[in-house]
């Protein structure tokens, strides 16, 4: 059950100190002294941080701090950039993730990712969800059917688009185009997904449905997102970490609870981002 | 102040926009006119002959009289190898290029430079590496098949690079999309980078058979001008272009089927012309809704 905080986020009354504490935490990912480059210039550097299996853990901090290139990282997307060089250690629930001999398509099979722009395929709005089923060995008509029902329902979107399943998928608008994203990716049965800003590229209504969304996905899904809007990470963060850039490179700051992050934060750079001093 | 003004957004400015209007309105209008003339001209002169004995009988007499039969299964035999030469090789270049080499790449730069220097080496140099290499070197003398290869040489630059940028013109974010979901790079080129390339393909066919069937110079050295129907792809055949060349150079007396095989060259580059436009349409319209 979400308040209606107002856009500020900023409040007296902010729901983080009413907010049950998701769950006994344990770790599904966990990273150690993560850096990756990009070619000589490094984007984020020694980052060290454990992701709970069930919550939502923001990833804020000012452009250019290496929270993308963070996300992108933990479903080795990273392997398609040129001259992109990962070092340290990702575990995911016990998988060596940077091992070469990882299946990686099996990897991003379990780890889901939205992008900011939404991008569903120039195909119908069920080819969307289909293909991807397909392609990954499921062959059952009927199953198929089913999934794509469910996961529509998932998204809230199988009433807006069930009479319309074979039009194309590029004339929704932009908040049930990234729905449909997010339909596509439950569609594989992640077990975590990766949101990098979901809700910037969306007016601000269907950034709110968008929000109602992932804050559904709790304790079904380990979700990890990064935002700008700070308001936002205070409204459905469990979970929270500050990237920022120091000496030339992303470093990750302070990671905890929301609600430690954001009421009591450790570290200055933190106070001041959070109270909107800096960033 | 005012003065300026007047004069700036008033009558100057109109003039000027006047003479522009003019200028580009002749441009076109001489583009066109050019197009017409060249059109009713072959036409007047040639329509007159056209039958279906002059499309379908052996030229008798060095094309004085008969037809254009052998001539037309020639060219269309030419083409085929070129084509069916040109365009495997043509795609799997495009997609090396644009999807597993980098546009900064030694590797992409040389090729991409290479290309482009090809697209622009004159025909009847392509004619003396054919005959050199084809003719001679290979031995397969003067044929169809050394035709038919010299050309598709001559049309994989134009088609490599029109693909290759029709793969360029996806956005960068399917390709991150498919490998976030777990698709292999095949899937993704074969499903979605493929159907998309399709116009800027069928591009670089249009302009690429629209420059092979009125190839003359190359052809004269590689596939010969043999006006018998040929039997085999090792026989020599006469292309249409090589033989309005002759008919009009070499044969006096003529002119009047030199005229009547422009116009059927004319009439088959405007078909090729308007099925890819009607292609490119389709296809576009086609891989939005099905996969």
């Amino acid at each position: 059950m979400k308040p209606s905080v107002p856009a500020s986020g900023i409040q007296p009354w902010c729901p983080l100190e009413e907010r049950p504490a998701c769950c006994e935490p344990t770790p599904f990912i966990e990273v150690e002294r993560l850096s990756l480059h990009y070619g000589q210039k490094p984007a984020f550097h020694d980052v060290t941080i454990s992701i709970n299996k069930g919550c939502i853990t923001a990833l804020v901090g000012p452009s250019g701090c290496g929270k993308t290139s963070f996300l992108t990282s933990l479903n080795r997307l990273t392997d398609l950039i040129p001259g992109c060089r990962v070092s340290g250690s990702i575990r995911l629930d016990g998988l060596d993730l940077l091992d070469p001999n990882t299946d990686v398509i099996r990897l991003r099979r379990r780890v889901g990712m939205i992008f900011q722009k939404p991008n569903p395929f120039p195909l119908s709005i069920r080819k969307n969800l289909e293909f991807p089923l397909r392609e990954h060995g499921l062959r059952d008509r009927e199953q198929i059917a089913a999934t794509v029902e469910t996961v529509l329902r998932d998204v809230g979107l199988w009433d807006e688009v069930k009479d319309r399943l074979n039009s194309p998928a590029l004339a929704l608008s932009g908040g049930q185009q990234q729905r449909l994203c997010m339909a596509r990716a439950l569609a594989l049965s992640p077990e975590a997904l990766l949101m990098d800003e979901p809700c910037s590229a969306l007016d601000p209504l269907s950034s709110g449905v968008v929000e109602d969304l992932i804050v559904g996905l709790r304790n079904r899904y380990t979700v990890l997102i990064v935002t700008h809007n700070l308001a936002q990470a205070r409204r459905i963060a469990d979970y929270a970490a500050l990237f920022w850039v120091q000496n030339g490179a992303g470093q990750l700051i302070e990671a905890g609870t929301a609600k430690q992050v954001f009421t009591e934060p450790r570290d200055p750079l933190t106070a001041a981002y959070v109270s909107g001093m800096r960033g | 102040m005012e003065g300026f003004m007047v004069n700036s957004l008033g009558r100057s400015l109109d003039g000027r926009e006047l003479l522009a209007s003019i200028l580009v309105w002749s441009a076109a209008a001489l583009v066109t006119a050019t197009f017409c003339w060249l059109l009713w001209d072959i036409l007047w002169h040639g329509l007159s002959q056209i039958s279906w004995t002059f499309l379908t009988a052996p030229p008798r007499n060095a094309g004085r009289e008969g037809g254009i039969g052998s001539i037309i299964v020639s060219t269309a035999l030419i083409l085929g190898v070129c084509l069916g030469v040109s365009l495997p090789i043509g795609i799997g270049t495009a997609v090396l290029l644009a999807e597993f080499t980098t546009e900064a790449s030694l590797f992409g730069r040389f090729t991409r430079r290479s290309l482009d220097v090809l697209s622009g080496v004159p025909s009847i140099v392509f004619g003396l590496f054919g005959n050199a290499f084809f003719c001679k070197t290979l031995g397969l003398g003067f044929s169809i098949l050394s035709g038919g290869l010299t050309l598709a040489c001559m049309v994989l630059p134009i088609l490599i690079r029109s693909t290759e940028e029709g793969f360029r013109t996806v956005p960068a974010e399917y390709r991150l999309s498919t490998a976030a979901l777990g698709l292999s790079r095949s899937t993704t080129l074969f499903h979605l980078l493929l159907p998309a390339a399709v116009p800027g393909l069928l591009v670089g066919l249009v302009l690429g058979v629209g420059r092979a069937i009125a190839e003359t110079a190359a052809l004269i050295f590689t596939s010969g001008y043999v006006d018998r129907m040929p039997e085999s792809l090792l026989d020599s055949g006469r292309a249409l272009s090589v033989h309005i060349f002759d008919l009009s150079m070499n044969v006096p007396g003529g002119d009047a089927h030199a005229y009547a095989s422009a116009l059927v060259l004319v009439v088959l580059l405007l078909a090729i012309n308007g099925i890819a436009s009607w292609l490119a349409e389709y296809c576009l319209h086609r891989r939005i809704v099905t996969v």
